[in-house]
């Protein structure tokens, strides 16, 4: 606010605006944003903390060595690297108002999404038909919780991104699109430095082990 | 219909779920029930639906949510306390033989549902109305960051409270305490449905807490009125800053730690089991993470209440304003470091003992600060002892014994002696009574005039601020002493005879509470009769000192005509005495937040979806689950979120005001 | 939208997004560390390049931390300047709070497992 707050530079002390601005719609929006993502941060460290405390307890069943498959899980890293950098393709473009290769940039993060999805499917659907299922022990309970919230919350990221696609198709790069396209930019990249935990602490140092 | 197709109709919901055969709650269910149909039938009557919709249930308004939470707790209040009547006279009654008047299956229940409400339906929604009442206007801005979001986060509150009710009639509630250990509340042990009523109603009324806190953030990080420094915003809203700051970090905790816990109910997953490596402990850790600072949660508004209280009815600027703002933020961190002070003895050892023991002590010296603080802001001050200062000096007095017997229990060697005793039962309702429930009373009488525009009814409050306050010592001091001579709580039927007469004495207690209660009740109604009487038309009837008294009572829809611009901690203080005048001219129009029913919709949706998964009813919770979601997605397609009070209605409830400001004079 | 009430808002100087712009170049630069810092970790444990397990754990652990910050600073343009500093206040405070829940349920649970289950128990359990 440019008012003149300083009773000094008026003479008068100024106790009210008589000519303001209403703060501009989503004035809130990033910082609100941003704190439900710390929220959503300690959501994953619990999940860390419950893998930490009980990620060792195999409870006579396999135990990651046997379980883990590196070269997958480093395909699906690079999955869910990719769409990042394609996710900021997307903000680029957005900044230059180009309609069609914001979309173009985020269907590709949504196909490289809906990969690493896949892939974790799969190697979920491996393990289970193992033996190894969320039941087995409290590590494969903390490790099917861990990371499986991670990934429904890359799903709800696609379908987050499928909606705004639709509406940036509708209603063009509004103020209000970008204001949503870059929430989603903040979700996108926040899922992916989760996942750097979870591929350091449940995948590497769980075969080291 | 073959028993099959029953099951996937109903779930596990059959007739057999009513408790038909429990007389008392067959006895409740009639008076709910007649109640519920009076109320009903009112409305109808006078043809109130569509006004309560338009004008409340979609409100986006602030004030009105505040005002909707306030109910909503004393609502809640009245079965909470229902609950402690029936378990302070079972304890009375269960000697020598008797077994009292409630089955072990129904009194189990009424004690976990006791703490439960209390804390999440009745503490929670009292703190968090009357941040949202209070705090916009202390910091001078129109409404909330997020309006739609603080309507759909009360309504949330809403459905988890009605989820709790629901277990009232239909099945039962947990048997397991307020916090549902495992493995007791595990499936093994608790096959019903009572610990998923439990788990969802948390849940449903968890999210809107967490959404309401990150709202309240924004809303004081990123709304407050020019001039408004950090350290120029009232206690009040600092003590609001912290709580919800505290709100955003540790209800995502419960939220883990409930979702563990129905994965192990519902999938079978081996978190909190006994075998398969599971570790029940853990939950007890992990729910204490999010236990503690939830104490300070409820606590940290009241001190901010208290300070403002004590320096309006002192007549003084508030004594040390930067040590307790500082104080406050101390112990916003430390509540994060003393979590195991409630498990001492599941036996971590001495070092850790030593350091959790250690830093609940250092707790009390920011608190104990802050009442120094008070103390020095009353002294030489001219004292008014209104309502509010009543409830002030008796939180004064009240609080200090409860922290003192708090600082007792953390030292690790005597907790091993009272864990679990009812000297810890006397110990939090010291605090949370003594410091909550009075700071909320000392809220509602302090701003009461400023929501509706009259007082309260002095005689009627009095009397059950007396009922409150000696029903309180008489209910608690007994169980201090009982919990030193090794009483555990939580019991049902006593063999040792001698012990009755403290009972009695709390049970005495407990019934002078409940005279309290009705006083408070009858302070509404008579206030509300009376109110010609008791009108206030300046809109600050305390000549108080903070930004909220410079506007209506009650203020209008925009709060204030213009923004206000403060200079001081005190900023209506300052106005009043520099000889600020009321502007009168010059009014445009205002960019507002508009209505919706979106929040109330979709509320009602995650609380049927709750009710589907408490009962097995699958096709409902998925039903609802797609609808949540289609509605929530449907939502974010409406652009249109915003309108303007035009000009004109403006400057026609502005004059109106200075007509009335007029006539007082 | 009801672009016409607020579009002009002139003399705030908070931005609307609050978030710095990102460049085409500051995207890139974090790709590729971030792809070398994925790398080498998947790399040393698979490999086994290192002589001790611990010493590989404690080396893709601070791999970790630092491509964590590297996400912060490009992708997701962490600055002590964004929204006045406030985001940056809320990391560090969640940073904390993280560090004190985990470490502080692991150090908890660790004493309990070693104060209350005997040695030989746990490695029959396992």
């Amino acid at each position: 606010m440019t008012v003149a707050v300083n009773p000094v530079q008026t003479g008068e002390p100024v106790f009210y605006l008589a000519d303001e601005h209403p703060h501009p719609e989503g004035y809130s929006t990033s910082l609100g944003f941003w704190i439900y993502l710390m929220s959503d941060c300690l959501i994953f460290a619990m999940l860390f903390a419950a893998f930490g405390v009980l990620g060792a307890n195999y409870a006579a069943g396999p135990a990651p060595k046997d379980l883990f498959d590196l070269d997958l899980v480093a395909v699906n890293t690079s999955m869910l690297l990719l769409s990042s950098i394609t996710y900021g393709f997307a903000m680029l473009t957005m900044q230059q108002n180009k309609i069609a290769q914001t979309q173009m940039w985020l269907l590709i993060t949504g196909l490289f999404g809906a990969a690493f999805i896949g892939i974790e499917l799969t190697e979920f659907a491996h393990m289970i038909h193992e033996g190894a299922t969320p039941q087995r022990s409290a590590f494969l309970s903390a490790f099917f919780t861990l990371v499986g919230t991670h990934g429904l919350h890359v799903s709800c990221g696609l379908i987050w991104l499928v909606t705004l696609m639709v509406q940036v198709w509708r209603y063009g790069l509004i103020e209000a699109n970008r204001r949503r396209l870059m929430c989603l930019s903040m979700f996108w990249h926040f899922l992916d430095v989760v996942w750097i935990g979870v591929f350091t602490f449940v995948y590497l140092l769980g075969v080291l082990r | 219909m073959s028993p099959d197709l029953l099951k996937l109709i109903f779930g596990r919901l059959g007739i057999d779920s009513l408790p038909l055969h429990e007389p008392i709650l067959v006895g409740t269910f009639i008076m709910v029930a007649l109640g519920g149909i009076t109320l009903f039938a009112g409305v109808t009557y006078f043809r109130l639906w569509g006004y309560l919709w338009r004008e409340w249930f979609t409100t986006v308004d602030h004030k009105r949510i505040g005002i909707m939470y306030m109910i909503l707790g004393i609502v809640m209040l009245l079965r909470g306390f229902a609950d402690a009547l029936m378990m302070r006279a079972q304890q009375a009654l269960a000697f020598n033989g008797s077994e009292g008047f409630l089955p072990a299956h129904h009194y189990d229940q009424v004690f976990t549902a006791h703490g439960v409400i209390m804390i999440f339906f009745v503490a929670m929604p009292l703190v968090t109305g009357l941040m949202n009442y209070v705090v916009p206007l202390q910091i001078g801005a129109r409404d909330v960051s997020f309006p739609f979001l603080n309507n759909f986060s009360f309504w949330m509150t809403v459905g988890g409270a009605v989820l709790v009710m629901a277990s009232l009639f239909i099945g039962e509630f947990a048997r397991t305490g307020w916090l549902a250990y495992p493995p007791l509340s595990n499936i093994g042990y608790s096959p019903d449905v009572g610990v998923d009523y439990y788990i969802w109603a948390l849940q449903v009324a968890g999210v809107g807490t967490t959404l309401s806190g990150i709202n309240l953030i924004c809303t004081i990080v990123k709304l407050r009125c020019p001039g408004m420094t950090m350290m120029k915003m009232p206690v009040f809203t600092w003590t609001s800053l912290c709580t919800n700051i505290l709100i955003v970090a540790s209800f995502p905790v419960l939220t883990v730690v409930l979702a563990l816990l129905s994965l192990d109910r519902y999938v079978g997953t081996n978190f909190f089991t006994n075998d398969f490596g599971g570790s029940p402990m853990m939950y007890v850790n992990l729910i204490w993470i999010w236990g503690h600072p939830e104490v300070y949660i409820l606590v940290l508004p009241a001190f901010g209440i208290f300070s403002e209280v004590t320096s309006t009815f002192s007549g003084k600027r508030l004594f040390g304003y930067t040590s307790m703002v500082y104080a406050t933020v101390v112990i916003t961190i430390l509540s994060y470091l003393v979590w195991l002070h409630h498990f001492f003895t599941m036996g971590s050892g001495a070092s850790v003992n030593s350091f959790f023991g250690i830093t609940t002590m250092i707790i009390s010296i920011p608190t104990g600060a802050k009442m120094f603080n008070w103390l020095f802001t009353m002294y030489r001050g001219r004292i008014r002892y209104e309502l509010p200062m009543l409830w002030t000096i008796a939180f004064m007095l009240t609080f200090v014994i409860g922290g003192m017997t708090g600082v007792l229990l953390a030292v690790p060697p005597a907790d091993f002696v009272l864990h679990n005793s009812l000297f810890l039962i006397a110990h939090f309702h010291n605090v949370i009574i003594g410091g909550v429930v009075f700071g909320a009373f000392a809220g509602i009488n302090y701003w009461f005039p400023k929501a509706f525009g009259f007082k309260l009814d002095p005689f009627w409050g009095k009397l059950s601020f007396w009922f409150w306050v000696t029903g309180f010592y008489m209910a608690f001091m007994p169980l201090y002493v009982l919990g030193l001579m090794g009483v555990t709580r939580r019991l049902r039927v006593f063999d040792d005879p001698s012990l009755q007469i403290w009972f009695v004495i709390a049970a005495i207690g407990a019934g002078l509470v409940f005279l309290g209660i009705l006083s408070m009740l009858m302070q509404f109604a008579v206030s509300f009769l009376k109110r010609e009487q008791l009108k206030d038309v300046t809109g600050d009837p305390w000549d108080a000192r903070t930004l909220e008294w410079a506007t209506s009572s009650p203020p209008p829809d925009y709060n204030f005509a213009f923004t206000p611009v403060v200079h001081d901690n005190d900023a209506w203080w300052d106005m009043k005495k520099r000889g600020y005048q009321r502007p009168l001219v010059g009014f445009k129009s205002i960019h507002m937040p508009r209505s919706t029913g979106t929040g109330i919709i979709l509320a009602g949706f995650a609380t049927a979806m709750g009710f589907g998964l408490i009962w097995y009813i699958w096709w409902l919770a998925a039903l609802s689950f797609i609808a949540l979601l289609a509605v929530g997605i449907g939502h974010t397609f409406n652009y249109h979120r915003d309108f303007d009070i035009p000009a004109d209605d403006v400057i026609r409830t502005e004059d109106a005001r200075t007509k009335l400001l007029a006539g007082a004079k | 939208m009801n672009t016409d009430t607020h579009a002009v808002h002139a003399g705030d100087h908070h931005h609307g997004d609050g978030h710095a712009h990102s460049t085409f170049s500051g995207y890139m630069l974090g790709f590729v560390l971030s792809v070398v810092l994925t790398a080498i970790p998947f790399w040393l444990v698979m490999s086994g390049a290192l002589p001790s397990k611990q010493i590989t754990a404690l080396v893709i652990m601070a791999f970790a931390v630092v491509q964590i910050v590297v996400h912060m600073i490009y992708f997701l343009h962490m600055s002590p300047k964004s929204e006045n500093g406030w985001s940056m206040m809320a990391l560090i405070f969640t940073i904390v709070m993280v560090v004190i829940a985990l470490s502080g349920s692991l150090w908890v649970m660790n004493h309990l497992n070693s104060n209350m289950m005997p040695i030989h128990e746990m490695t029959g359990m396992k």
